[in-house]
């Protein structure tokens, strides 16, 4: 094999207009109203039966209550009304995009109902239909398929689980979301995010995309050699994608290196045969032990012989421990102890030894597993926890993983199987005529590298800022700040490249700024009410919520007249007469440093180097 | 929309019906998928098929397109028969009607069949049979919107059979649009009856899994075995959520809402109860208790019977004679039950030629009251029966079933205003 890793991504993209079903407002709302309870059921199979089993779990489980919103939600989220025809906007961006990847789009469009019954759809299953399918995108020269354009419905929002239930936000519910999926083509983690901007350049260049946080979320499915497809789903900030790829490609390579260690010693798949330790640890001070033997809970132990040094091993780098441990929170423990992190956590090396004298452990190889819970619970940790020791011995699962802030992941659910989908006749198909297509392909947006040339051109800016506008998806802002104060041009492309970059760099995301703000701050600046230099002072005061109005104010930043700067200067030269008689016209240089001291802000640096000129040539006469 | 012919013809000639998976190649793309049902809207000229993906997609076909079956369906499995009957279990039949509530999703086509056989019917609802013993029995498979008065009658012939047969209970599945009106004939027809006769609808289909259609059966089957009620009644949700049902007199309900869940209400009445998620029942009032003894079906219906709703500058040149035509009208009048004054004299030319003319309120809530303004006072001169707070559609099957019940029309009348079954009362409350 000539690579190391293949990764696929998959976009979602959260389009600016109705929803796609109903004519409700596409904005998230801080409260809702209503709890109406919902149940959601399996509906029959094939075979036109349903599993008992399966249905008897799924109702004993799960409840879902809705909470609805003004302006955002209507009875269509409810599930009370069927659905209105698709949204037209909506439907054409994903056309448009889809022939911007030069992608086959279907001749006529079918919605599917794809069943999702964990009640973040109150009909239990999303509405998605495929667009086109066979596109490519070009990154660094690399040709990257894209495997399907859809276009879909997203989600409501999980707003909290208690017990039983869980409780969802239909604000969400219905937003028109672009899903885009790529071929398993990508080699390497930086390539991964480049494929990713390039795809949501593109998504932004259909001007239909909605912008900021979670409204774009990206799927992973990462495999490597001798590994298994792993999906992680839900990634929301782009920057950290290469981290994904890599630790998890880490992740794989170490699960690789345990299997051929277990493989080695000749470890045969452990027997999830609990035992009751309860006595073993009766007066240990562990407070995870004491809490659990004192609301009645048992310690539980199961020998895992073979797998010492494999659960946390190798100065902390083999890790399967951590792996079997998030296979156990699935069931409701905080966690599980095993040998290798032991003695720790209150657990001295007293009750580690009576544990292994306990289970029978002789050799240095066997380790154990222990859970202190309720003794149900604790049992189903446990069998969860062996049960991933044991496919440790296989390889890597095929697993659902759940994205973490500091760019690992963790286990989320196995992978789903196929997908059920029937059709969804409530809503008509959509026939794309050879004369809409040729309509689509004859207006098509421009292209992000025909945007940057065109900034180039027309605003006489840089092609770096230009590109890195592009990158960075402010050059919307950019044309609005430039469109309207064309003499700022270059000071816009300034801010929102290099000044964006630094105030990132000090944890300011002067992107979150509302346009309005940035058009405010630099109509200012074109009606001189403070100096150019002042730009990054002030947009920190901004992002923390000032007016550009008060910012100036607060920051004691309003421009000064030219005859009062004239003023400050004046005094500045003469305070420094014998040196500025001495030197001459040539004192202008080391005098601009206190005189920007003085005016830094309140006018601009050209302006106060022409006022001090004037001044000293005044005073030399 | 169906195929085109040529369409038609390429199809034919590959041997290509639904089901089949096909290798289709048209204007140079190939697409390899099950061919699915032709969507009522789709284009002539456009194949459906379901991509390996889950996914359908409609491909335009032309004249040089090419479709070959790679293969062919296996026939669908049935459903596993039902169980023996469990000792101690209440008995109860469910009808078959059609309506969505009794489909189910072929999910090789994605159609939605009609359940046809009784063990599909009861396997749609396993847990029923935690309830009761279920019998099932498929009477048609029509839309409620297609029901029509020989369906009535056949239906009540067969819950009396049923419960002559030894049921505790009757459930109905029947689709929604017309739920009331069959319920009200019921009511009249079935008179006595000895045991609850429910009617269930859904207004979320059953291949869904948001379905109402659980939740309301199963509230059924519970008021059925534990409500110890006889009568007609229909039963759906209360309210947005899956934890409260509310049961509806025959006579006292009616569709309120095109697709709300709790679309049918009792009007003029509280609910005869309320069952919560746990199968509890809150009756609001008395009613008659469960009995033994036959149940007796008086199935005549006069069906030159009509519903009109009156409406500024109605034009008796157009309803004199449909007026005279019928044996039976009902009016919903406005307000307490007026109509234009143009609209009298047609009225009485109509109860002068013995039809009967019976007034009810479009209003819906509150009873008609025919002394209070002289427009009501001079229809009441013109032979016009106001019938208090009953519902039109109520009025209407009632009339039916009075005309063809009573010896002449004034029999009819007396019928009219008698209340029979629960459909009109003198009090209501704030």
């Amino acid at each position: 094999m000539d690579y190391e890793m293949m990764c696929g991504i998959e976009i979602h993209q959260q389009l600016d207009t109705k929803k796609l079903f109903c004519s409700c407002d596409t904005v998230l709302c801080d409260e809702g109203f209503g709890a109406h309870y919902r149940k959601l059921r399996p509906t029959t199979s094939e075979m036109g039966e349903i599993d008992r089993a399966a249905l008897a779990q799924h109702q004993r489980h799960m409840g879902f209550r809705y909470q609805c919103c003004h302006g955002a939600s209507c009875l269509v989220d409810l599930d009370e009304e069927p659905p209105h025809d698709v949204n037209k906007e909506a439907m054409d961006a994903s056309l448009v995009f889809s022939a911007m990847l030069n992608a086959d789009i279907t001749d006529e469009i079918q919605f599917m109902r794809k069943i999702v019954v964990d009640g973040s759809n109150t009909s239990g299953f999303q509405r998605t239909a495929l667009v086109s399918t066979g596109g490519e995108v070009e990154v660094n020269g690399r040709r990257i398929s894209i495997l399907s354009v859809c276009l879909e419905e997203d989600a409501a929002r999980k707003i909290e689980t208690k017990g039983n239930e869980v409780t969802y936000r239909l604000d969400r519910l219905g937003f028109p979301l672009i899903e885009v999926a790529t071929g398993p083509d990508m080699r390497t983690p930086e390539e991964v995010m480049e494929v990713a901007m390039r795809l949501g350049s593109l998504l932004r260049a259909t001007k239909k995309v909605k912008r900021g946080i979670g409204t774009i979320r990206e799927d992973l499915n990462i495999s490597i050699p001798g590994g298994a497809r792993i999906e992680i789903k839900g990634v929301q900030e782009l920057k950290m994608l290469p981290d994904f790829v890599r630790n998890e490609v880490n992740r794989q390579k170490m699960l690789l290196e345990v299997k051929g260690i277990l493989g080695k010693r000749g470890v045969k798949p452990v027997v999830a045969e609990t035992v009751d330790a309860t006595d073993v640890f009766r007066d240990c001070p562990s407070k995870v032990v004491t809490t659990a033997i004192k609301s009645r809970g048992v310690v539980l132990a199961v020998k895992l012989p073979g797998f010492a040094g494999t659960m946390n091993g190798d100065s902390g780098r083999l890790r399967l421990g951590a792996e079997m441990a998030q296979r156990a929170r699935t069931h409701g423990v905080k966690g599980i102890f095993h040998s290798d992190e032991l003695p720790n956590y209150g657990i001295d090396i007293e009750y580690v030894d009576a544990l292994k004298e306990f289970l029978g452990m002789s050799s240095p190889e066997d380790a154990f597993v222990i859970c202190a819970a309720p003794e149900a619970t604790a049992r189903e940790a446990l069998v969860a926890a062996v049960e991933r020791a044991n496919e440790a011995l296989e390889g890597i699962p095929e697993e659902t993983r759940d994205p973490l802030p500091d760019g690992t992941t963790k286990y989320s659910r196995p992978l789903p199987g196929a997908a059920r989908m029937y059709p969804e006749t409530d809503v008509p198909p959509t026939l794309v005529t050879e004369e809409k297509v040729a309509e689509i392909r004859a207006s098509m947006p421009e292209f992000p590298e025909e945007i940057e040339k065109r900034l180039v051109e027309q605003y006489g800016i840089n092609a770096q800022q230009a590109h890195q506008m592009l990158r960075e998806s402010n050059y919307e802002l950019f044309e609005k700040l430039a469109g309207t104060y064309r003499a700022l041009s270059s000071a816009a492309a300034t801010t929102l490249t290099n000044t964006y970059s630094e105030l990132e760099r000090e944890g300011i995301t002067a992107a979150d700024i509302p346009d309005a703000a940035m058009i405010e701050t630099f109509g200012m600046l074109s009606h001189n009410k403070f100096a150019k230099e002042a730009l990054p002072d002030i947009i920190r005061e901004v992002f923390k919520g000032s007016s550009p109005q008060a910012a100036v104010s607060k920051l004691g930043l309003e421009a000064v007249e030219e005859d009062e700067a004239a003023k400050i200067v004046a005094s500045i030269v003469r305070e420094r007469e014998e040196f500025v008689r001495s030197r001459g016209m040539e004192a202008v240089g080391p005098l601009m440093g206190p005189v920007m001291a003085a005016l830094r802000g309140k006018i601009d640096g050209k302006a106060a180097n022409e006022i001090l000129a004037k001044e000293i040539s005044k005073l030399i006469g | 929309m169906s195929y085109s012919e040529s369409l038609s013809k390429l199809l034919a000639s590959a041997d290509a019906s639904e089901g089949c998976k096909l290798a289709v190649t048209s204007k140079g793309r190939t697409y390899v998928g099950t061919m699915m049902p032709h969507h009522d809207f789709s284009a002539p000229d456009i194949l459906v098929l379901k991509l390996k993906s889950g996914y359908n997609i409609g491909v335009r076909m032309y004249g040089d397109s090419e479709v070959h079956v790679t293969e062919r369906p296996s026939g669908r499995k049935k459903g596993a028969p039902p169980g023996e009957p469990k000792k101690g279990m209440k008995k109860l039949v469910l009808i078959g009607t059609g309506g969505t509530i009794a489909s189910y999703v072929d999910y090789r086509t994605g159609a939605v069949q009609p359940a046809l056989s009784t063990s599909e019917m009861v396997n749609a609802v396993p847990e029923l049979r935690d309830i009761a013993n279920i019998e099932a029995r498929v009477l048609f498979s029509i839309f409620s919107e297609n029901m029509n008065v020989e369906h009535w009658q056949t239906l009540a012939t067969a819950v009396s059979e049923e419960i002559d047969a030894g049921a505790d209970g009757i459930i109905i599945p029947h689709g929604t649009d017309t739920m009331g009106y069959t319920a009200a004939a019921l009511s009249f027809m079935l008179g006595d009856v000895p045991k609850p006769v429910v009617l269930v609808g859904a207004q979320r289909s059953s291949d869904r899994p948001s379905s109402d259609a659980t939740g309301n059966l199963m509230a059924s089957a519970r008021f059925c075995v534990d409500g110890g009620r006889a009568g007609v009644f229909v039963v759906m949700h209360d309210t947005h959520g899956d934890d409260s049902f509310a049961v509806h007199m025959g006579t006292r309900v009616r569709k309120m809402h095109t697709s709300r869940r709790d679309a049918f209400r009792s009007i003029n009445a509280p609910p005869v109860a309320h069952i919560d998620a746990e199968g509890k029942i809150e009756f609001s009032g008395p009613g008659r208790a469960v009995s033994e003894g036959k149940c007796v079906a008086r199935t005549g219906m006069e069906k030159k019977c009509v519903l009109l709703q009156s409406y500024p500058g109605m034009d008796p040149e157009i309803f004199t004679q449909v007026l005279l035509a019928s044996k039976g009208v009902v009016i919903a009048g406005s307000g307490l039950g007026h109509v234009n004054e143009n609209m009298i004299p047609a009225i009485k030319k109509a109860v002068d030629s013995g039809t009967v003319v019976i007034i009810t309120s479009q209003c819906l809530g509150g009873t008609t009251n025919l002394n209070v303004y002289n427009t009501g006072r001079d229809m009441l001169s013109a032979g016009a029966v106001p019938v208090g707070d009953m519902l039109p559609e109520t009025a209407y099957v009632k009339l039916m079933w009075a005309i063809a019940n009573s010896a002449d029309g004034n029999g009819a009348v007396e019928v009219m205003k008698a209340p029979l079954a629960g459909e009109t009362g003198d009090r209501r409350v704030a």
